[in-house]
């Protein structure tokens, strides 16, 4: 059934008729042709497809697109403003954080979100003291935090470095 | 996907008006499992009312000493509450242990009360299933049932059903006494937690005594002074449901279990007050020897299947550790 809805992505925003069943990822890939946002598993167990919604990270194939409403949507490609890449574009490339760059953008997302997260001062399943008043971005920490996002090239020893690198330039406790 | 009509309410009592009127209509939260579903074709919702944003997304303090949880507070805030981590830590840790960082940001505390079972004949619409599909059978009984519970299943009938409920925060919330209030049709209601889910009995297709069209509003948690915490095993080490999980909470006074509080979870249909084991606890010396007789008391009533029986030991061991743990016993 169709529905009228504005999404605002990457800073504009795009009026658009969509099928109730469409969800925030393909609104993204096939109407909006933001390819940034990948499929992967369409069941949220891959994490290829995170994007922010109003800065969190969330799995948009899980999030149907007549839901978002006025929530600012930041895919991969929206953290490059103006055609600079993001810190954590920079530190993948650096830190050789892929091999297909398939789950990239996703981890992006995702790393985005860890840190800001961190920066909130939230605990994880791995923090040894759940009333530390500050998070710190371990390597474990990293891992357990990022684990829902799936490389299938297994460039975790990477990842985990490059998402360090960012987290230590944002003033994050490692 | 089955074609829905998507609806936004003004408020949870319009919502509850609008779906009392759809018998084929299903409240939406966070969307992380009944989306999912709707694209298995296990969920077939004709009307979607949507009830994310209606329910209060704060946690605020009761006149009780307790907590009021919004059934629409996300998983991820309801985890990093700072109330939550120092009174509530088995509440904390079971939250953090459960799915992605994703997903918690966007599941909601009801929809994790009602999310449904992982069962993978309950999930694949080719299998029979009775929770699906009533009368169709049970899939797992002969065939993989490594993941699926040890108590309480239905074994033989048309409610045949060795599926687990599959979260974890309802484990702690029971261990927690926590109520949950309702709107519905008829009005509001409180349902302490450990009677909102149920075993299959005859019919394996409701999980809960939900009626429908009843909305679930805010989570309350009684005040709580005892030391707890939760512990998972799990196949990895994160971003996995639960094989065996355990929400503990436990007062020593002069070397004897002055009050305790255990729930398992990845063991049944519903979350496991474990009421035997806590009876069997009270009064006596708290040591390794009465945990273990005491989680054996409770597993005595375990009917394991040919793929779970490890599960009976894990718990029990699991049980022992995270007493010894709270009494200080362990590291």
């Amino acid at each position: 059934m169709d529905t009228e809805i504005t999404l605002r992505v990457d800073g504009a925003a795009h009026p658009l008729t969509v099928d109730t069943r469409t969800t925030l990822l393909d609104a993204l890939r096939e109407r909006l042709r933001n390819t940034s946002p990948k499929k992967g598993c369409d069941h949220g167990q891959c994490g290829a497809c995170t994007v922010l919604l109003d800065g969190r990270r969330v799995n948009s194939c899980l999030v149907l697109a007549v839901t978002v409403g006025d929530a600012e949507v930041t895919t991969s490609d929206g953290l490059a403003a103006g055609g600079q890449p993001h810190p954590l574009h920079r530190s993948f490339v650096e830190r050789d954080a892929f091999q297909c760059g398939y789950c990239t953008p996703g981890q992006v997302c995702s790393a985005a979100g860890v840190i800001e997260e961190a920066r909130a001062g939230w605990p994880s399943a791995v923090t040894a003291d759940l009333t530390a008043a500050d998070a710190e971005l371990t390597d474990a920490e990293i891992r357990e935090r990022m684990s829902g996002n799936l490389c299938r090239c297994a460039a975790y020893a990477n990842i985990v470095p490059a998402v360090a690198d960012v987290a230590q330039a944002s003033g994050v406790r490692r | 996907m089955r074609e829905f009509r998507y609806a936004a309410a003004t408020d949870p009592a319009a919502a509850v008006a609008l779906l009392a009127g759809e018998p084929s209509g299903a409240f939406l939260g966070g969307g992380t499992n009944l989306v999912d579903l709707m694209k298995l074709g296990v969920a077939t919702p004709d009307v979607l009312v949507d009830v994310r944003t209606l329910t209060s997304r704060e946690v605020t303090d009761a006149a009780d000493g307790g907590l009021r949880i919004g059934a629409g507070v996300p998983n991820a805030d309801l985890a990093a509450d700072r109330r939550v981590r120092e009174r509530y830590p088995v509440l904390a840790q079971a939250l953090l242990a459960a799915a992605s960082g994703q997903l918690r940001n966007r599941a909601t505390t009801a929809g994790n009360l009602l999310q449904r079972t992982r069962c993978g004949y309950f999930t694949d619409v080719t299998r029979p299933c009775n929770k699906r599909s009533p009368g169709s059978g049970c899939g797992a009984l002969r065939g993989l049932h490594r993941n699926h519970a040890v108590l309480g299943q239905t074994l033989d009938g048309p409610g045949t059903c060795v599926a687990t409920q599959p979260s974890d925060m309802a484990v702690a919330m029971v261990a927690l006494d926590a109520v949950v209030q309702v709107l519905g049709p008829d009005g509001a209601r409180s349902i302490p937690i450990g009677e909102l889910h149920r075993l299959p009995g005859d019919d394996a297709s409701r999980d809960t005594t939900l009626r429908h069209g009843e909305l679930v509003t805010a989570v309350d948690l009684p005040p709580m002074d005892m030391p707890s915490r939760y512990r998972k095993v799990r196949d990895r080490a994160s971003f996995a449901f639960a094989l065996v999980s355990v929400a503990a909470a436990l007062r020593v006074e002069d070397g004897v279990v002055a009050d305790v509080r255990l729930a398992l979870g990845g063991v049944a249909h519903k979350p496991w007050r474990a009421a035997v084991a806590e009876g069997a606890l009270r009064g006596r010396p708290a040591t390794e020897e009465s945990f273990a007789a005491a989680a054996d008391a409770e597993l005595a009533a375990a009917t394991p299947l040919p793929g779970n029986g490890y599960k009976v030991p894990l718990a029990r061991n699991v049980v022992v550790r995270t007493l010894l743990e709270l009494t200080g016993g362990l590291a």
